[in-house]
């Protein structure tokens, strides 16, 4: 599944970002998930009559933190009303910016070099969730719909690229490294598949060489990476057939089919709305003042690029694999293990390696303490722990918190130290005199025994071949 | 009449009581409103817990405000907590708000008592109050007369007598129309000088509400109590209410007042004699009066006309039958929509609806709403340009005084034409009022209209005290 | 400025979610024509050079500190409405998708 040879891609993408604000864009709801239907509302984001929107301090500094870490000019802006008929808009009218956008122009530097450019990064607001129930629970055959305003109102930077994007890959590192900097800008959480983040992909395709632009096609429900590529992919692959086949590709909106592995046409150019965009007179233009720029300019926090540099630095000089390593681990957002866990005295590639791999692998990595990883790398580090125990200590972590020398010692995991080792073995010797003669007579079946009983008495904490080797030091003293 | 600050101080004093004010607002609406249809709805019991909350504090010692017991009439697109709000139309019909709008809870506040909501054109769109749902309101002068819109309950509630102060909103000319109509002051303050939280937004960039009084010194009384920035409107000044009952005596003296041509082009004859007679009264009153022409306000009715129907179609867009108000119900969605729009809304608000839908409709925008916007701009510069001459403007508040039901329901644009003296301040967004100014041949009253830059509202409070004094009796 | 048109009419009135029957198509056309016609007077001013004015008095935007206030009670907001489901506001089948 690909564009056929002799044709090239071009894509652009719009992702859509929740941002992580206490409250919404213009009323003083909470902006939290997950609550029950219908209660964080307020006349602003019910759009009852006599309502008028406020804007919302904290977002336009997380639009403007945004904008900064992609190297976006900050302007002055305006919002205008988008108009159409919507149940999950309360209004019938969305507030977004249009003509004077917050943040334009910028720049995304991708992980192998290449540059991605930003056209601008919007403030809007967010819709209300729509819930399709009836006959086939699927929109078209659905008898009604419910409505909850609760996500009505959320602050959402949407972010638009150039099509300068040349392959499904290209356009997954992309969206990923977005999303890296997204997270680590704090301004949102990034998460696909709960729709925090959304992405839509313009594709079109032409001959290799040819200067105009084909036609694109806008595709929608993009709800991971990996869909993203896929969609895009294929989405080039089926207008690189089709113009070879003498067609023309149709401007219009398409859905990506997860299951089916399509895009499917949603609406074309002919039904698109007419907005009916003018200036939002509720509100009025945002000037960002030069010490506000200044400021969140200088509490933006490191930037995955950065971040990167960073880690391969500590490697000195890395191999392929470990570059791959790096990349996960700063796309993951838990670089900061690695390097903390190095400051404490960890070894650079076991540190990378466990938390690459091992860490990486848990479910929730994200929500461990960089401090409580960096303990129990450096447990093992020091011979208290075996790397399956830390291991088992990670998963505790991510499952029930709490101090990891507490868990490894709740486990049992802590090795004995060598002299009560030595001492427990000493006295389960002394207990069995008849069977330490057998032993010492070459009866080499009898070790078991005493490991055993050393086992017992240590609550298995103790390490078998080390009892093994006590053992046949003593019988050849 | 006695105005509503005797009436307040007699209460604060303790010489009368709220209640004792309120049950006579109350049986003064229930004898008049059966022949005026100037009140939608009376909240009997809303206003008596309110008077007895204000007699409490008498009796307590404390003071319950400058508008202490004064019963107060809210235009109906005013959003009262769990009380019917309806902006005069179908579609809100039933509807109690879960809020209530920043000028009444100041009202509140200050000791004054809501007795109930008056009728309107449908969501402040006319200038009769005949395109009301719930049928029009009567002048209180001669009842086959309108007494002027859109706030004409408010203005007819005041002119009767029933209530001291009446709440109106003004888009275009909302209340000082239906003031001069019915011969009481009507203000509409600088824009954003007056909180718009809970006022059903008609076009947001050119509402603003203001008070219906028997005099300036109410008037001025009213303004204080509801003016100053509100944090839930935007758009509101970022300043405290100014102080205009101290300033209320100033006079003019020494200011020069400019009698503005095209506020007076078309007026019938008597009104223009009006309007010569109070000049030659500020005159007196040591202002130097002259003549100046404003071309640019000749653009202002269609600007207006394109401005207000295309901020209204965005903002009546919300009353889709799914979260209040009518449904009709239909199989589909957008069905049900249609349905509930097309019973729910009255001729006008379907017109302007389709008016201002087609202003910003692609391909449509640059030549209706943008050029629009652009003549507000060269309104706002033509009126900067007069206040370099001039520190007020007089003209006409109406061209005639009230016209008769029915007169002008069937031509639009005959009734547009009502609003084309008051049309300009709203798009400058500076403050004007309406002073009653003596009668017309048929024996109604009639309003001058005094202007003034933005935030001169003491000013223009001054001046127009100066024409109450002076005007005929 | 072009001249208003039976079918611009009906455009907008379905763009506005209204119905209208013939008789109303017609009589709508001509007032708003007549309105439209006398907007023409704004064609004889040069705005080229004229920024537009959004708004009285652009001051910069005001802007609420990010902070929860107390929303609305549940029950008092769905008692208005037309219809609720499962504590959600509840429309006929929606056809066609949001854009
Ligand atoms: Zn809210």
């Amino acid at each position: 599944m690909t564009i056929l040879d002799g044709y090239e891609m071009v894509v652009g993408l719009e992702v859509h970002t929740e941002l992580k604000t206490v409250t919404k864009l213009f009323c003083g709801c909470a902006n939290a998930f997950g609550s029950a239907p219908n209660t964080n509302v307020c006349p602003v984001c019910l759009g009852l009559p006599g309502s008028l929107p406020v804007l919302n301090r904290g977002a336009v500094e997380l639009a403007m933190a945004i904008g900064t870490a992609l190297g976006c000019s900050i302007l002055p802006s305006s919002f205008h009303r988008k108009n159409y008929f919507y149940p999950d808009m309360p209004k019938d009218y969305q507030i977004s910016q249009y003509d004077e956008p917050i943040n334009v122009g910028g720049t995304l530097e991708l992980p192998d070099g290449s540059t991605v450019r930003i056209e601008r990064a919007h403030l809007e607001e967010d819709t209300g969730k729509t819930t399709h129930v009836g006959a086939s629970g699927r929109i078209h055959g659905a008898e009604r719909s419910l409505v909850d305003y609760n996500r009505a109102g959320v602050p959402l930077v949407e972010i638009v690229s150039a099509p300068d994007i040349t392959s499904a890959a290209q356009a997954r590192a992309y969206a990923a490294e977005l999303r890296s900097i997204l997270v680590a800008t704090g301004a949102s959480d990034g998460r696909m598949e709960e729709g925090s983040m959304r992405v839509d992909a313009n594709v079109s395709v032409r001959r290799v060489g040819d200067a105009t632009l084909g036609t694109r096609c806008e595709i929608k429900n993009l709800n991971s990476l990996r869909s993203l590529q896929r969609a895009v992919d294929h989405e080039a692959e089926r207008q690189s057939e089709l113009v070879a086949a003498g067609g023309r590709v149709v401007q219009e909106t398409r859905h990506w089919d997860e299951v089916a592995g399509t895009t499917v046409t949603m609406r074309s150019k002919e039904e698109a709305y007419d907005y009916r965009y003018f200036p939002e007179p509720d509100l009025l233009p945002l000037v960002p003042e030069d010490p506000w720029r200044d400021r969140v300019a200088a509490e933006l926090p490191a930037l995955p690029a950065a971040r990167r540099t960073t880690l391969l630095a500590l490697l000195g000089e890395p191999t392929p694999s470990q570059r791959d390593q790096v990349l996960s681990v700063v796309e993951l957002g838990i670089d900061a293990m690695v390097t903390s866990a190095v400051s404490s005295g960890v070894d650079p590639a076991r540190a990378l390696s466990r938390v690459a791999n091992e860490v990486a692998a848990l479910n929730g990595a994200e929500t461990l303490g960089v401090d409580d990883v960096v303990t129990v790398l450096s447990m093992e580090q020091a011979g208290e722990l075996s790397a399956t125990h830390a291991k088992a200590v990670l998963a505790d972590l991510v499952e029930h918190g709490g101090d990891p020398r507490e868990l490894a010692k709740r486990r049992g995991f802590e090795q004995l130290d060598a002299s009560s080792l030595d001492a427990t073995i000493d006295e389960v010797v002394a207990s069995f005199p008849d069977e330490w003669t057998r032993y010492c007579q070459g009866d080499d079946k009898l070790a078991q025994f005493f490991v055993g009983h050393v086992m017992k008495q240590t609550k298995g904490q103790a390490d078998g071949k080390a009892v093994i080797a006590g053992l046949a030091s003593r019988r050849s003293r | 009449m006695t105005t509503a600050i005797e009436l307040a101080d007699s209460v604060r004093r303790g010489e009368t009581t709220a209640t004792t004010l309120t049950e006579g607002s109350l049986a003064a609406i229930a004898a008049g409103n059966g022949a005026l249809n100037a009140f939608l709805h009376v909240d009997v019991d809303g206003a008596l817990s309110a008077a007895a909350r204000v007699d409490r504090a008498v009796a307590n010692g404390e003071d319950p405000g400058p508008l202490a017991g004064v019963p107060i009439a809210l235009k109906d697109n005013l959003c009262t907590r769990g009380v019917p709000t309806t902006a005069a139309s179908r579609i809100l019909e039933g509807w109690r708000p879960p809020y209530t709008a920043t000028v009444v809870d100041r009202l509140l506040g200050a000791g004054a008592i809501p007795v109930g909501k008056t009728n309107l054109d449908e969501f402040a769109m006319g200038s009769s109050t005949e395109n009301s749902a719930f049928g029009p309101t009567r002048n209180p002068h001669d009842h086959a007369r309108v007494p002027g819109g859109s706030s004409g309950g408010s203005a007819a509630a005041v002119a009767s007598g029933m209530v001291p102060i009446g709440l109106g909103s003004d888009t275009g000319g909302s209340i000082r129309q239906p003031a001069a109509l019915c011969g009481v002051v009507g203000v509409k303050p600088t824009y954003g000088m007056v909180s718009r939280y809970g006022l059903i937004a008609f076009a947001s960039s050119l509402d603003q509400i203001g008070p219906l009084t028997r005099s300036v010194a109410d008037a001025a009384v009213c303004l204080e109590v509801i003016a100053g920035h509100d944090p839930r409107d935007s758009t509101s000044l970022q300043e405290p209410a100014p102080s205009l009952v101290a300033s209320l005596h100033d006079g003019v003296e020494g200011r020069t007042v400019a009698l503005v041509r095209e506020l007076l082009d078309g007026a019938a004859p008597d009104v223009e004699a009006a309007v010569n007679a109070s000049a030659a009264v500020l005159r007196d009153a040591g202002a130097t009066v002259i003549e100046i022409s404003i071309p640019e306000l000749r653009l202002g009715l269609s600007a207006y006309y394109l401005i207000a129907p295309a901020e209204a179609s965005s903002n009546l867009a919300r009353y889709d039958g799914v979260r209040y108000g009518l449904r009709v119900d239909a199989d589909d969605l957008t069905m049900m929509n249609v349905a509930t729009r097309t019973k729910g809304f009255g001729d006008e608000v379907k017109r302007r609806i389709m008016l201002g839908t087609y202003a910003l409709s692609a391909g449509y925008y640059d030549a209706y709403y943008g050029r629009a916007q652009r003549v507000r701009t060269l309104l706002s510069r033509a009126f900067a340009g007069a206040y370099g001459r001039a520190d007020l403007l007089v003209g006409a508040t109406a061209p005639t005084t009230a016209f008769e039901l029915g007169a002008k329901t069937t031509d639009p644009m005959a009734m547009y034409l009502s609003d084309v003296y008051t049309i300009p301040s709203n798009l400058s967004g500076d403050p004007a009022i309406t002073v009653p100014f003596g009668s017309g041949a048929d024996g109604l009253p009639l309003g001058v209209q005094l202007l003034g830059p933005a935030r001169s509202e003491r000013l223009v409070f001054a001046a127009a005290q100066v024409l109450e004094e002076g005007a005929p009796r | 400025m072009t001249s208003l048109s039976r079918e611009d009419v009906a455009h907008v009135a379905k763009l506005a979610r209204l119905a209208l029957s013939d008789e109303d198509l017609e009589r709508y056309t001509d007032q708003l024509r007549a309105v439209l016609d006398h907007a023409r007077d704004l064609e004889a001013f040069d705005f080229e050079s004229t920024a537009p004015t959004a708004h009285p008095f652009a001051a910069a935007a005001y802007l609420r500190e990010d902070v929860v206030v107390e929303g609305l009670d549940r029950d008092e907001v769905l008692n208005q409405a037309p219809a609720v489901e499962d504590d959600r506001f509840c429309v006929p089948q929606i056809i066609g998708d949001a854009p």
